[in-house]
């Protein structure tokens, strides 16, 4: 049944190009679930509850933009919730140990966080070592990093920091979003404008088609790669300092397979693995999904939380099958 | 002289790799708006001589010369910025793009730092509209037939003021309306004043489409014609070569055979191999004689189940048979040394020993293996037997002469005793020794009563080596000549000139 | 064997190093009829790394990986530890676990080799939902059983050796049977040394791999029983976290190809042992404990960058004519689609 719709939706010269359809597909989830839980509880089918998924799940929404750059390629970053529980550890020691200000330590956590990316792109792209292996090691690094910081939980009081964490930006009709959920937005309209509108972008995508091609085509595909690493580190250090306001604390046990749950997010959105096709708003979807899941669940209440699990590996399996429909669909 | 300057003049080429010399003092030149062949067999030098020109391999001497102008490029891309374009065979664009991206990623238009995608759009139909191409621009080019993404190749390859165009082997995979659809956009670009390098394996593309042709052979040059002026025979002949000092026939007196073993019949497989009908008797050697890219290895393919035939059937020992996979052809006892040794047939990293025995062990299946004194048995008779050197059976393959590795991949078919031996090139690339006893082992072979099929280049080891001999021309069984004292090269050539019409 | 002289000399280093902190290391005793010492703690410790990557060296030569052996772990210690603390029966619990374990890894190689979905993405899917379903099992809570038998698995004895070290040789003496003894070993380096050219050999490379999954699945229950048998409780959450990539690389540092192709199952041994000598040589030595990851995350570098050819050219230029020559002129492949 699935398979008509979507031989519909992606029959050529009707109204939906077949590039949207896997976003369309996840929208439509979106909103399915959405409209299930309405019906099914009370006070479900509001405006907060969405915005309550964003204000959530916002360091998610800025590390799976970072991962989306990754996968777009082809490529992979394992490293993203190792350097997302580092930003925390760091920001967290900086600002209680010798007490340094937030207008400090946040640059520098940020450029810790580019720099790791960079030494990683870098490697993949030098050495022609898999992105697995790479960011394997990566995730070890910043893992032990943390470790070697402190192994216990280090809170935060810094008072701008605190301040800035449990301000409330009120919207209209009683509707309102952390400082966060802005920062998370703002990442993604650049990142969309980044893949849609520059070179760098359109690279990213002409590398994950055939990585061959463009590299023929005289495209600067080292660079992107590197590049696209680069972006992943800065995105996870963003993450870690959005999920360090969240929790105020550092910890090196802070995002433990965050990872999984970026790449489940992304892969939900549409983004093939292989890389070259997908959109950052399938991802903002794809992360909306998984939040709404969590929502669901806590609303259900008797329902335990590793059904989340079990459900986004269904989801993944889904929507990995439908992948792989198109792709062959696409090679006839 | 009515010759306009040449727009490229490449002259005393060479270029050396390790234990090959791939060219040897060829010169070639281009004229502003003609189509020029580039002519060889395999390993005449065709694919190198474009590397050297595109920059991709450094020449080791000879100059080339663009308008004038000594260059040397460090690579396609400094090559496309002088002027010199390519497009391959394989399309090598990104099918999850659009069109017009494909045309212009990496310059595309831009304003204010941002991508100016109207512009680049309508930049690429107008580009296209030059080639009186109409498609939509804008759609993904995974949407559009091969041929059209040749043709947004050559849009994206001229857009750049190309003066040089190289199309390698565009037509490979284009059916007949394509292909006029090509030369087309060919005959354009020709009157703007561009020249074209033009490669292709059939005979009547260049006939139809080129002005002049360069052939190479064992990557010398052989000459430079007009190709109103050489008719296909003697390109066929220059191409293979006449060094045919009449050898004699490996088999002996003719014999008939009555006993027929594989039987195809209306066989065929789109766009790889016309519909084709042929039958091979037991103890019988049957050559397959045609130029590269004529359909000898697809006809192979199709009789091992290697490919899927998309039309007509099979009969083995006269019962019709499913070839569907290389493992049902092997259960009718059907065997294929393919021609691409590194690709298809050996695993690099395996010993000789477990090379040969992997196809008797792939028919048993892994919980039963090949007893260890069978494979020492087997092993040690056909590393005798063929002359593998090193004789030792724990050698790597990968380490290995490519004679050796050959006489592997022939060991690995022998031992499980085929009724129908398919041998495409197997003394392509080997020394002089070697082929000398793979020829002899295939004449031994069908004495003993095991029908081959053979498929080689070199057409007077066909002739040698075969009661009868079937002629390939541009993706067609041409004609199926027996081997009598009639039959020489010359009528062979003549036969795939002609495309058995004469 | 040269291949595994340098795993060889890594481990032979740790242990010196060892020895020079702690000259009793070497030392195995004798306590209450058990083998007691450092040397056999590593071994003991070791036990359920080594096993995960011997299914794992399988399923990488054959040119995959397995991610979900680590949900896999998991599920069958909460599996095996739900059946016991429901009914006793410690042999029908580890039937049921084990049976699981190999449907969960024929599930794994039909999407690989039936659907033909990339390894890494196939694994993944049950990397994410193994992990709930072992909490599912073990209902979010950590089993706690009480039983003797069960916890010979694990933590106990038999002719003075531990029970573990003695699995860990019967599965490897299996391993290495199926795979050398039996004709499985050759196979699955033909299907990942050269997929094309061994279905043109006629290897059925589909059953070859959905074999190598479940192998791997299996293992890693194994592994699962005996990490939750030492502790006598299963734990959904935690048991098995990150296994899976100690296990790829051991696999590496034992000098198997993540490319798929040659591999070694005494390479992957020592290379699980010298992860587990590492974390025990960090002890005590005494490094902080929360440095291991660092140090990990070096090695893996560092082994991952020797490997690569790439590296070596440039690092060692002057490689001398013992480098291989590159074909500088790849024979052009046609293309016959």
């Amino acid at each position: 049944m699935t398979t008509a719709i979507l031989d519909r939706l992606g029959a050529r010269g009707r109204s939906v190009p077949a590039k949207y359809v896997p976003v369309l597909v996840t929208a439509g989830l979106f909103v399915a679930m959405f409209v299930a839980g309405g019906i099914r509880y009370e006070g479900f089918a509001t405006g907060q509850v969405i915005l309550n998924v964003f204000i959530d799940n916002a360091f998610l929404l800025v590390v799976a933009v970072g991962m989306t750059f990754v996968i777009l390629t082809g490529g992979i970053d394992l490293s993203v919730g190792s350097v997302v529980a580092l930003s925390t550890m760091i920001s967290a020691s900086l600002m209680a140990g010798p007490g340094w200000p937030p207008y400090l330590v946040v640059p520098l956590v940020l450029l810790i966080g580019s720099a790791l990316g960079l030494v990683m792109g870098y490697i993949v792209h030098a050495f022609d070592i898999q992105p697995f292996i790479v960011t394997l090691a990566g995730m070890f690094l910043a893992r032990g990093l943390c470790y070697t910081i402190g192994t216990d939980s280090i809170p935060i009081e810094d008072p701008t920091f605190t301040a800035f964490a449990q301000t409330r930006i009120d919207l209209f009709a009683d509707l309102w979003i952390s400082p966060s959920v802005v920062i998370a937005v703002v990442v993604v309209l650049v990142a969309a404008y980044v893949l849609h509108y520059t070179r760098l972008g359109r690279t990213v995508y002409a590398t994950g088609g055939s990585e061959q091609s463009a590299l023929l085509m005289g495209l600067p595909v080292g660079r992107t790669k590197v590049a696209v690493y680069t972006i992943s580190g800065f995105c996870s250090a963003l993450g870690g300092v959005l999920l360090s306001f969240y929790m105020l604390s550092g910890y090196g046990l802070h995002a433990v397979g965050m990872e999984l749950d970026a790449i489940a997010a992304v892969v939900i959105g549409g983004t093939l693995l292989t890389g070259g096709s997908g959109f950052l708003l399938g991802t903002v979807l794809g992360v909306l999904v998984l939040g709404l899941i969590q929502t669901v669940l806590s609303f259900e209440g008797t329902l335990s939380s590793w059904w989340t699990k079990i459900f986004i590996g269904l989801l993944l399996f889904v929507f990995i099958l439908l992948q792989r429909l198109f792709s062959a669909r696409r090679r006839t | 002289m009515d010759v306009p300057a040449p727009v490229l003049r490449m002259s005393g080429i060479g270029k050396q790799f390790p234990g090959v010399r791939a060219l040897d003092g060829v010169d070639l030149r281009l004229l502003p708006g003609e189509v020029h062949a580039l002519m060889g067999e395999n390993g005449a030098g065709k694919s190198t001589l474009i590397k050297v020109l595109t920059g991709v391999h450094p020449a080791d001497s000879g100059t080339i010369e663009l308008a004038g102008r000594t260059v040397s490029f460090a690579g396609p891309l400094e090559a496309q910025q002088a002027g010199i374009s390519t497009v391959y065979q394989e399309v090598n664009l990104c099918a999850n793009l659009s069109v017009a991206e494909n045309i212009f990623i990496g310059r595309e238009p831009r304003r204010r730092g941002r991508i100016d995608w109207k512009r680049m759009r309508a930049r690429a139909a107008e580009l296209l509209r030059r080639l009186e191409l109409d498609i939509d621009v804008s759609a993904p080019l995974s949407s559009y037939s091969l041929a059209l993404q040749q043709m947004v190749a050559i849009a994206r390859a001229i857009d750049v003021e190309a003066r040089v165009l190289i199309l390698d082997e565009p037509t490979s995979s284009l059916d007949a309306g394509e292909v006029r659809q090509l030369f087309h956009v060919m005959r354009r670009l020709k009157e703007e004043g561009i020249a074209i390098l033009f490669v292709s394996h059939f005979l009547d593309q260049i006939y139809e489409i080129s002005d002049r042709m360069t052939i190479l052979r064992n990557g010398r040059l052989v000459g430079e014609y007009l190709t109103r002026e050489l008719s296909q025979v003697a390109l066929v002949s220059k191409m293979i070569g006449q060094e045919l000092a009449e050898l004699e026939r490996l088999h002996g007196e003719a014999r008939t055979f009555d006993r027929p073993l594989v039987e195809a019949r209306e066989l065929g497989r789109t766009g790889a191999v016309e519909p084709f009908s042929l039958t091979i008797h037991e103890g019988e050697v049957v050559g397959l004689a045609g130029l590269l890219g004529s359909g000898r290895t697809e006809i192979a393919r199709l009789l091992f189940g290697a490919d899927h035939a998309t039309g007509g059937e099979v009969a083995v020992g006269g019962a019709p048979a499913a070839l569907r996979t290389p493992r049902a052809a092997m259960a009718h006892r059907i065997a294929f040394c393919s021609e691409n040794r590194k690709r298809d047939g050996l695993i690099p990293d395996l010993t000789v020993r477990e090379n040969i025995v992997l196809a008797l062990q792939a028919t048993r299946g892994w919980t039963r293996p090949v007893p260890r004194d069978q494979q020492d048995e087997l092993v040690g008779r056909y590393i005798k037997a063929l002359k593998i050197s090193p004789p030792n059976p724990d050698h790597l393959v990968r380490n290995l002469s490519g004679g050796n590795q050959q006489k592997v991949l022939l060991a690995r078919w022998l031992i499980l005793e085929p009724r129908l031996l398919i041998l495409d090139e197997p003394t392509r690339g080997i020394d002089v020794g070697a082929k000398a006893e793979i020829q002899r082992l295939v004449t031994e072979l069908s004495d003993g009563g095991m029908a081959v099929l053979f498929i080689s280049a070199e057409l007077e080891e066909v002739l040698r080596l075969s009661h009868r001999v079937g002629v390939l021309r541009d993706r067609r069984l041409v004609a199926d000549l027996p081997n009598d004292d009639t039959l020489t090269t010359d009528t062979l050539m003549e036969t795939i000139a002609s495309g058995g019409r004469a | 064997m040269k291949r595994l002289l340098w795993p060889l000399l890594v481990l032979a280093a740790l242990l010196a190093v060892n020895l020079f902190f702690t000259p009793s290391f070497f030392s195995v005793e004798m306590k209450e009829g058990h083998l007691y010492g450092s040397l056999i703690d590593i071994l003991r410790f070791g036990a359920p790394l080594i096993l995960v990557s011997l299914g794992m060296t399988l399923v990488i030569a054959t040119g995959g990986i397995d991610l979900s052996v680590g949900s896999v772990v998991a599920i069958s210690g909460a599996l095996a530890c739900l059946r016991i603390s429901e009914d006793g029966g410690v042999f029908s619990a580890v039937v049921l676990a084990l049976g699981l374990c190999v449907l969960l890894g024929l599930w794994n190689g039909f999407l690989v080799a039936g659907v033909g979905i990339q390894p890494i993405i196939a694994t993944l899917i049950l990397m994410v939902a193994g992990r709930g379903l072992a909490q599912l099992i073990a209902d979010g809570q950590i089993i706690t059983v009480n039983s003797p038998s069960y916890k010979v698995i694990g933590g106990g004895y038999l002719l003075t050796v531990p029970f573990g070290i003695l699995l860990v040789l019967v599965v490897l003496g299996v391993t290495a049977f199926l795979t050398r003894r039996l004709a499985l070993g050759v196979l699955i380096e033909s299907v990942g040394g050269n997929a094309e050219a061994s279905r043109l050999a006629g290897i059925r490379s589909r059953g070859i791999v959905i074999t190598v999954y479940a192998f791997a699945a299996l293992c890693a229950g194994v592994a699962g029983l005996m990490i939750s048998s030492n502790v006598s409780s299963a734990d959904g959450n935690n048991a098995g976290l990150w296994i899976e990539l100690d296990a790829i690389l051991a696999v590496v540092i034992g000098g198997t190809s993540l490319a798929g192709g040659r591999f070694s199952l005494g390479g992957t041994v020592l290379g699980a042992l010298i992860i587990q000598t590492l974390t025990t040589t960090i002890y005590s030595v005494g490094v902080p404990p929360e440095t291991t990851l660092l140090v990990k995350a070096l090695v893996v570098a560092a082994v991952c960058l020797v490997q690569s050819p790439k590296f070596r050219d440039k690092v060692f230029r002057r490689a001398g004519p013992r480098s291989s020559p590159r074909p500088a002129a790849e024979e052009k492949v046609r293309v016959t689609a």
